[in-house]
């Protein structure tokens, strides 16, 4: 049995067509049911709907054999236990700083407000610049217009939420996309089932 | 009112927390040590039956002699302190290795080859990232003075044995060789930050920064292929002639480590038959101080390696002689956890003895112990019934001679099981 962990909204649906083209369908939909375990068209295969920021979790543990998890969550969790073979290319964003659009380049010390407190320190330190990291769970944009940050670190899409809040995307971090990441454990005791898995993604990435 | 808040606050933290323990340390209570204890003692008889010597290394030691060889690795996860006569800085021991790599290389100094076993308890400042503990039991053999491939399947071996002791089903070993990357790396002449830079992106097996690192690393294209099929090296005996094909160009100690790896595999193989092996390449764990072939064992639902060891010749070296050296490692309190839920506790025997005067008695309860029988003494006045105890049967005299008695086990819980002498 494998078991998938993936997280609900975009990433799910963006991941259905390649799991699709692996044989996998999900029996139930999450958005209409509350399980947490979804079973497939495969006997084989499990999802279970966990938030994106548990996926390494789950997966470091063996709870899940697998997960698909946004770079930027693994770059926070510090995911050295995980393997992360294969870009998945899906749920694409950019990492960006932003600030408000008239604010001047910051000199000295910085006040930071972002949900990504190790990104952000290993940014800014590699930028040489001193920041002071304030952990925010939501609404970062809000924080430059209240005073409470100079800037924020978050991920940007289309930048309508900053345009609209009169923010304006400065520094790209990184680019974001969704990778696969694979138990150490179940990649050696699972070889044959998550092999097979891997190629079957990897040639429908090739095809796109 | 704040003060009155503040002041109910800290008796509080006081009643509440006298109790805590720091992140990652534990106590481990009589049952679980018990188990863990008798299990301590079968792996050491084991060790012992296969020559390994045990050996005692101190618990506290002198930081730089504690982070030769492995160094990199272990400074951050040491404990350290100053020591108040020397004014040289002392850490506690992060792992036993490098200690027994000492005395091996120092004290004993034999020209023949060297088995040494340890056990004991090591401390890290950095939490276990799955376990969280701080503090695991640290048990390992280690084998010195032997270069070749028998002395690497002797210690593989012992490190199964080990796990069938515990009564660890569905063992999984993955073997890799840390020489393939090193004779790689040293053909395309990378620089140190290359090589720990392609070593972060190998341990995760990512596929596309290891492509934008070959991008932007100037070396041969031949190299370039064989770094980038790397972490596609993985899987069943198969493994060995994929990689055959993939370092065809590569120079001859990546063919000779390949050779060494095939050639113990081929040794497990026909001693163990039914032992799933699987083969990980681009598998680094030790990397900075592992020489040759590593080695590691799985088991179903534990997200990781259960036990672990590699060959680490010239360990010694600072220590006034490089010796070859190859080992293995795991922490007891986890085998002790895992064979908990393998197999049934063995029963604990404890007979009941009355408190009376009688030197009849006293003679039967030194006799059992000196048959190395358990019996616990009651004291006079004291509370608790025998099973409440967690005896198992009760000393009683019958017809002037005190036998031993078991406790029927159908008798509700709490009730007295005093001898009919003693309850009036």
């Amino acid at each position: 049995m494998l078991t998938i962990a993936v997280s609900k909204g975009r990433i799910y649906e963006e991941t259905l067509p390649l799991l699709a083209e692996a044989g996998i369908t999900p029996i139930d939909d999450p958005k209409k049911c509350r399980k947490l375990i979804l079973q497939t068209s495969r006997d084989d295969v499990q999802l279970v709907i966990i938030r994106a920021t548990d996926v390494p979790t789950f997966v470091e543990y063996g709870a899940a054999d697998l997960g698909i998890a946004g770079k930027d969550v693994l770059l926070e969790h510090g995911a050295d236990s995980l393997y992360e073979p294969l870009d998945l290319n899906i749920a694409c964003c950019r990492l960006m700083t932003a600030a408000h659009k008239d604010a001047p380049e910051q000199r000295g010390r910085i006040r930071v407000a972002t949900k990504y407190v190790k990104i952000a320190q290993s940014y800014f330190a590699s930028k040489g610049i001193q920041a002071e990291i304030i952990k925010l769970y939501g609404s970062m944009e809000l924080a430059p217009l209240v005073g409470l940050a100079d800037c924020i670190v978050d991920l940007v899409d289309t930048g309508n939420t900053l345009k609209a809040n009169d923010l304006e995307p400065r520094e790209l971090i990184m680019n974001i996309s969704s990778r696969l990441v694979v138990n150490k454990a179940a990649m050696k005791m699972k070889h044959a089932a998550i092999a097979a898995l891997l190629s079957q993604f990897e040639q429908t990435l090739a095809k796109r | 009112m704040r003060g009155v808040l503040f002041e109910w606050d800290i008796q509080n933290m006081q009643q509440k927390d006298s109790w805590l323990l720091p992140d990652g340390i534990e106590e481990i209570l009589p049952e679980d040590a018990r188990h863990l204890e008798s299990l301590r003692h079968k792996l050491l008889e084991l060790f012992a039956c296969w020559g390994y010597d045990l050996v005692i290394p101190p618990f506290i030691d002198f930081l730089d002699s504690l982070l030769t060889g492995s160094g990199h690795d272990l400074d951050l996860q040491t404990f350290k302190l100053t020591d108040q006569i020397t004014g040289k800085m002392l850490g506690v021991r992060a792992d036993m290795t490098p200690q027994v790599a000492r005395m091996d290389a120092h004290n004993l100094k034999h020209d023949w080859p060297t088995r040494l076993c340890y056990v004991g308890t090591i401390l890290h400042t950095l939490g276990d990232p799955l376990e969280k503990t701080r503090s695991p039991m640290q048990i390992g053999a280690e084998l010195y003075g032997h270069a070749g491939k028998e002395s690497d399947v002797e210690v593989i071996r012992l490190m199964l044995e080990m796990l069938a002791i515990t009564g660890l089903l569905n063992v999984h070993l993955d073997l890799g060789h840390v020489g393939i990357y090193r004779a790689l790396s040293r053909q395309a002449g990378l620089t140190a930050h290359q090589e720990g830079e392609l070593f972060d992106v190998l341990q995760r097996k990512a596929r596309p920064e290891l492509a934008e690192l070959m991008e932007s690393y100037t070396i041969a294209n031949d190299l370039k292929a064989m770094f980038l099929k790397l972490p596609e090296l993985n899987g069943g005996l198969e493994t060995i002639d994929k990689a055959r094909a993939v370092f065809v160009k590569a120079d001859e100690d990546v063919k000779q480590a390949l050779a060494n790896l095939e050639a113990i595999a081929g040794q497990l193989t026909s001693r163990f038959p039914s032992l799933p092996i699987s083969f990980d390449l681009a598998e680094l764990r030790g990397y900075h101080y592992h020489t040759g072939v590593v080695f590691a064992a799985f088991v179903p639902c534990v997200g990781r390696e259960i036990a672990r060891g590699g060959r680490y010749d010239n360990i010694g070296a600072v220590f006034g002689r490089a010796r070859p050296a190859t080992g293995f490692s795991a922490d007891l309190k986890l085998l002790s956890v895992l064979s908990k839920q393998s197999f049934q506790v063995e029963q604990r025997e404890l007979i009941f003895a009355p408190y009376s005067d009688d030197a009849e008695l006293n003679e039967k309860v030194r006799d059992l112990r000196a048959q190395r029988q358990a019996v616990v003494q009651q004291l006079s006045g004291q509370t608790g019934s025998a099973r409440e105890q967690g005896c198992t049967s009760i000393l009683e005299k019958e017809n002037q001679n005190w036998v031993v008695k078991p406790l029927a086990s159908a008798t509700a819980p709490g009730v007295a099981l005093l001898p009919a002498s003693l309850q009036s």
